[in-house]
């Protein structure tokens, strides 16, 4: 707690947390805005969310040793995850779709556990991370640091979200989810193939997860681990900032990334993790007291 | 014979094997006294998912309570063994179920994906916590004392244990399910509004069967955790990715909201477990998440659901056989 003490002697500090925070937490809002889009499209929340970040983040890990530079891996993690996300409907996520958000829940925790260990198993449990060699900017004289490569994957995040949002606005396809999200019955008589609709979700979901990872594994780091606590993130920025709200789920991820840097400093990195899984304890139960006082609850 | 006799036969039989495993098969006492830890952790777990309707990724957190108080208690009162032992587990239950019964006020609120989501944040939330505290070890664990008696006499004693807080569990869910209790929890699985409107305190009941649940989850935990002989926060305590899922996938496996469901599952999913995992090398973890998959996809009613669908009369249910109708607007 002596943390909060230097803070007040060097407020510059804050300013290296609050940048470090925001340019973070766009990479969080991309994760949560594939999360809205498959919940309010498919009725599914997917809990195996934080894996694709990591298997997103490992493409460009392997892209970059194979001497491609990071910043192609992008887009090449972005493909590759779509088919992933794509070939993980046809097997698994069809038969859950239709079915209570417990099992769908369950389901995709089991696929998360899965995803994690074959992870760990084939690509090993250790920190590994896509050397971008860009440099560093440096203000306030020296004492405020912001690496130009997170400045790129801010951009980028940026970048992925306004082209999601405008392939949902314009594209046939796009509008074919956004009618399937509205009424998926009505949608089907109008000669929408649904289930060619939910396997693109899906898939553009894992998209955005793996364009994310591969900004994760650019900026951060990435090992097997490293997905849970992506997908408790995504969770609560979307019930913060609710379904189809892409401004909202951007300033909850930025939020976010702040609230959880300054966290960490004050709190001491090693209580990072519990801040996060506490928070979203907190926020459920501060949204279901202040609903049951209409005598409504979270749905 | 009628049907008493056959029952009571079945029970003396049941009880009569349990307590002489540990003689038929000495080398496996750890592996059985988890067979029963199991059966604890499928049972509580099924009186909230199954006949609640609450499905809880987080009751793990109850068991981790349970194991790091009666540890602290037995490093710290200055008791000697078996006292501070058996303090230690009260305490543990204690404070499982003061845990139960201040978080449950603010939880139960939450319903279906959103407790579930919620229990599972709490249970890591914990784990994380326990991992950071330094008065109950941090992030290296505890270890709890060394037991007293003879070599091997550890294992059969926390074998007994065990044994006596599943066979304490199975009789009082069985008690409690027969009653109003039993009642009022399905009102709130099939229609918690209605439950609620009918002029039932759904609040308290839902935090009476979470406490409940933390009252056995807790003293198991006590006993676990000197039977393990190690602390670890993340990977015994609040191990949410190994216990915190068996405990849901057992009750599953086996049929949720029956009595004997979790019972089953729990004795069909450690047997496999402990036959054949140990040759998976290092590949367990992959399994158990295509098992988990597989299961919730291919088989949600589990075993003793999958029998009622079959044979209904035997499970006292009335078949009617009508041609059903089309609804109106399908």
């Amino acid at each position: 707690m002596d943390n909060i003490l230097l803070l007040f002697d060097a407020p510059v500090l804050s300013v290296q947390l609050l940048l470090d925070g925001l340019l973070i937490g766009a990479i969080f809002a991309l994760a949560a805005y594939g999360m809205a889009l498959v919940w309010g499209v498919m009725n599914l929340i997917n809990i195996a969310q934080g894996e694709f970040v990591m298997l997103g983040g490992y493409t460009a890990f392997f892209l970059y040793t194979a001497g491609i530079h990071p910043l192609f891996g992008i887009p090449v993690a972005a493909v590759i995850m779509f088919f992933v996300g794509w070939a993980l409907y046809r097997t698994i996520i069809f038969r859950i779709v239709d079915k209570d958000l417990f099992i769908s829940i369950l389901a995709t925790f089991g696929l998360s556990i899965l995803l994690q260990q074959l992870a760990n198993q084939i690509f090993d449990a250790d920190v590994r991370t896509a050397e971008s060699g860009f440099g560093s900017y440096f203000l306030f004289d020296g004492l405020v640091t912001v690496s130009q490569i997170k400045l790129i994957a801010f951009a980028c995040a940026l970048i992925v979200g306004a082209a999601l949002m405008l392939f949902l606005k314009r594209s046939r396809m796009g509008q074919a989810i956004r009618a399937t999200a509205q009424n998926a019955r009505a949608a089907r008589i109008m000669g929408i193939d649904t289930d060619r609709v939910y396997a693109w979700t899906f898939g553009l979901n894992a998209a955005i997860c793996g364009a994310a990872g591969a900004l994760v594994a650019m900026t951060w780091i990435v090992h097997p681990y490293l997905g849970l606590p992506y997908t408790v993130r995504a969770f609560m920025i979307v019930i913060v900032a609710g379904l189809g709200n892409v401004f909202g789920v951007f300033g909850a991820g930025v939020g976010l990334g702040v609230a959880e840097n300054f966290a960490g400093f004050i709190l001491g990195a090693e209580y990072q993790a519990a801040f996060v899984f506490g928070l979203l304890v907190v926020i459920l139960v501060w949204r279901r007291f202040r609903l049951a006082r209409e005598r409504r609850y979270l749905r | 014979m009628n049907r008493n006799g056959l029952r009571f036969g079945f029970y003396a039989v049941l009880v009569v094997v349990a307590i002489a495993l540990p003689w038929m098969a000495p080398d496996f006492r750890t592996q059985l006294s988890f067979l029963w830890v199991m059966v604890v952790f499928a049972l509580t777990w099924d009186l909230l998912g199954g006949q609640m309707g609450y499905n809880s990724f987080g009751n793990i957190v109850f068991f981790g309570i349970g194991m790091y108080a009666c540890a602290v208690v037995q490093r710290d009162s200055g008791l000697s063994y078996y006292p501070g032992l058996f303090v230690g587990m009260g305490v543990g239950a204690a404070v499982a179920v003061a845990a139960a019964g201040i978080l449950g006020s603010g939880m139960l609120g939450l319903r279906g994906h959103y407790f579930a989501i919620g229990t599972l944040g709490l249970g890591i939330a914990a784990g994380e916590i326990a991992g950071g505290w330094d008065y109950i070890g941090a992030g290296s664990g505890l270890v709890p004392p060394l037991f007293p008696g003879a070599i091997g006499g550890r294992e059969t004693f926390f074998y007994f244990i065990c044994l006596a807080l599943a066979a304490m569990t199975f009789p009082t869910l069985r008690w409690l399910y027969a009653g109003r209790f039993g009642l009022v929890i399905n009102a709130i699985r099939d229609d918690e509004d209605k439950a609620e409107a009918m002029g039932i305190a759904t609040t308290r009941y839902k935090t009476a069967a979470w406490c409940i649940s933390a009252l056995f989850l807790g003293l198991i935990g006590a006993a676990a955790g000197n039977l393990i002989g190690f602390i670890d926060p993340r990977d015994v305590a609040f191990a949410g990715a190994t216990y915190g899922v068996w405990m849901v996938l057992m009750a599953i496996l086996g049929g949720k909201g029956t009595l004997w469901g979790p019972v089953i599952g729990a004795v069909i999913f450690h047997v496999t477990q402990e036959l054949f995992w140990t040759y998976l090398l290092g590949w367990q973890r992959v399994a158990l998440g295509i098992l988990i998959v597989f299961i919730v996809v291919f088989f949600p009613l589990g075993i003793l659901g999958w029998a009622r669908e079959r044979w209904p009369e035997r499970f006292g249910h009335r078949v009617e056989e009508t041609v059903a109708q089309p609804k109106a607007g399908q």
